[in-house]
């Protein structure tokens, strides 16, 4: 279908991928109708302050907000909220909502994100027990997360480890409990997580690692956390933090193909050239790695995926897309990350961890691939746009730190 | 509420009312102000909420932090009144600022 033909947009999910889509036809001159359909009760919000500023409090839920409401409505956007869309008719290109009402479209985007995984234990729907994806979780969070209770987190990727040092700040007793050797396993190198590691038992926060949670104990609400080697830790509120699956339950209904989320092509269509898909719902073809299929979660990624839809759909000009990035804030480390390190086999530092301010380079053979900057905002950046521009430095010329990381990425080929 | 004006590259004008405790890019993007991207929502992880701060504003405005200092070092066209916009919190002295917003975020 050429674009002149598409008059009816329908975007299901209403998360940052599908908020910030909607928004961006628009802007790219896209005149028809839009139709933005999400299952949750608020419009498009953020999610990474839910486990920082949203966490302490320091935020209402208005400011998480992608938009205000009411520019939806300005911009013709028909925003559906507390809407799931059920089925999907490929051959009459129809959506079905709950309750029964059929919409039609000319190009439809699933943005329909990732479900956070239910810890797979007997006690895990006792009150106390909380998964951590939506701005209603961490609400429900908040009755008991205060000064002085005992907090269980399990699992140390990044959403965990922030919610620990959270709760650190505001006086919980906080344990993180692992089934792998050291946290961060899936999403960062031993060296580095070894600093965080520290940075939070020095907070105050403990780790067990390599620990097999085996039931959560409690009548009606949590006591406590059994691990498999008879350990009992004792606990007022257990948060999950142990990944999340992509939400492809619509996107198999009507057979699109699917592996480790919806397979698309680089322009995010889908095995029906009808049909879109962005954000962690996804994967695609890394531009940037050899066209390596990836799904990546993270802000950057959903809007890189809005933004590319959008300029498919207004056929505007082709997007170019950035190297991927992600941060994570915890105490006062602001952890910056470029590239995939996946699959490196070296890695250079410039700075020293001690000092709280360093950063670990990411080579696979010559090539940088990544970089995790520790308080290192020019070394975050100078290795994203190396990594953007397929330039690279040798090691040994990165850990100079004589010369700054600018004048580095000037002499870079 | 104190008033902002946010100058696009092509002199189009957008005055918008900005809350107190707010910072000078969440007022933009509330109101839809074109040409202040801000994807990282304010976390000082993406400079793509570049700003030129008007001179005479530039002392009430306040210092860059060493991360922000670092962030604008590689962002495009940076000047002297370069600012990221997600630092910069509105206050009561702020009413009538005036800033003026770069060709392109990238
Ligand atoms: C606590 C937390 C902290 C994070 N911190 C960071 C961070 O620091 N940096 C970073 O880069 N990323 C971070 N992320 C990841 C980032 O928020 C996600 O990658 C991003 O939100 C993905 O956007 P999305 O639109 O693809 O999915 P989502 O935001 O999950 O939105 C999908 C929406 O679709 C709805 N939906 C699904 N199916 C249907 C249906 N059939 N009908 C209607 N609606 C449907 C869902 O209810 C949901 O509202 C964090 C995530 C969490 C949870
Ligand atoms: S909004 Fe990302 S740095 Fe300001």
């Amino acid at each position: 279908m050429s674009t002149d033909e598409i008059k009816r947009i329908i975007i299901i999910g209403a998360g940052q991928a599908g908020g910030e889509t909607a928004q961006r036809l628009r802007q790219g001159g896209f005149e028809g109708e839009i139709t933005l359909i999400g299952e949750e009760p608020a419009a498009p919000y953020q999610r990474p302050p839910l486990s920082k500023a949203y966490l302490k409090g320091d935020l209402d839920i208005d400011r998480l907000m992608l938009r205000p409401a009411s520019v939806y409505a300005e911009e013709r956007i028909a925003l559906l909220t507390k809407t799931r869309a059920v089925w999907i008719d490929r051959a009459n290109r129809k959506v079905r909502v709950e309750g029964g009402r059929e919409l039609p479209y000319d190009a439809l985007v699933l943005a329909t994100g990732a479900k956070p995984r239910k810890l797979p234990l007997v006690g895990a729907d006792l009150d106390g027990v909380y998964l951590f994806r939506t701005a209603a979780d961490v609400d429900r969070v908040r009755e008991r997360f205060v000064s002085g209770a005992k907090l269980i987190v399990i699992g140390a990727g990044y959403i965990g480890l922030e919610v620990a040092a959270v709760a650190r700040q505001c006086g919980l007793d906080v344990t993180v409990v692992e089934t792998a050797v050291r946290p961060l396993a899936r999403v960062t190198s031993p060296e580095v997580a070894g600093f965080f590691l520290d940075e939070h038992t020095r907070q105050g926060v403990r780790f067990v690692l390599g620990g097999q949670p085996a039931l959560i104990k409690g009548s009606d609400r949590v006591t406590g956390v059994a691990l498999t080697d008879g350990a009992e830790l004792p606990a007022d509120l257990v948060i999950a933090g142990i990944g999340v699956t992509p939400d492809i339950a619509i996107a198999e209904q009507c057979g699109l193909t699917v592996s480790n989320g919806i397979a698309t092509d680089r322009q995010c269509r889908t095995s029906d050239p009808n049909i879109f898909a962005i954000g962690d719902c996804a994967a695609r073809p890394m531009v940037h790695y050899d066209g390596r299929m990836a799904r990546l979660e993270s802000v950057h990624n959903a809007v890189e995926g809005a933004k590319i839809v959008a300029a498919v759909l207004t056929e505007g000009k082709e997007h170019t897309e950035e190297a991927p990035w992600f941060w994570s804030d915890q105490y006062d480390l602001k952890l910056q990350i470029a590239g995939l390190f996946q699959g490196y086999d070296r890695i250079a530092f410039r700075g020293v961890m001690a000092d709280r301010a360093f950063a670990a380079f990411y080579y696979k053979g010559d090539k940088l691939i990544a970089v995790d900057a520790v308080n290192r905002p020019a070394e975050y950046l100078g290795a994203k746009m190396l990594i953007q521009t397929n330039r690279t430095l040798p090691p040994s010329v990165i850990e100079d730190m004589s010369r700054p990381m600018k004048e580095l990425v000037a002499s870079a080929r | 509420m104190p008033k902002i004006t946010y100058i696009e590259s092509n002199g189009k004008e957008h005055v918008v009312d900005a809350p107190i405790g707010q910072t000078v890019m969440e007022a933009a993007v509330k109101h839809a102000v074109p040409g202040i991207d801000a994807d990282c929502g304010g976390a000082c992880a993406c400079a793509t909420c570049h700003v030129y701060v008007d001179p005479e504003w530039l002392t009430k405005t306040g210092e860059q932090s060493s991360m922000e200092q670092s962030m604008l070092d590689f962002a495009n066209d940076v000047e002297d009144n370069s600012r990221l916009s997600c630092q910069i919190k509105v206050s009561a002295e702020l009413d009538g600022l005036v800033v003026r917003l770069p060709k392109s975020q990238h």
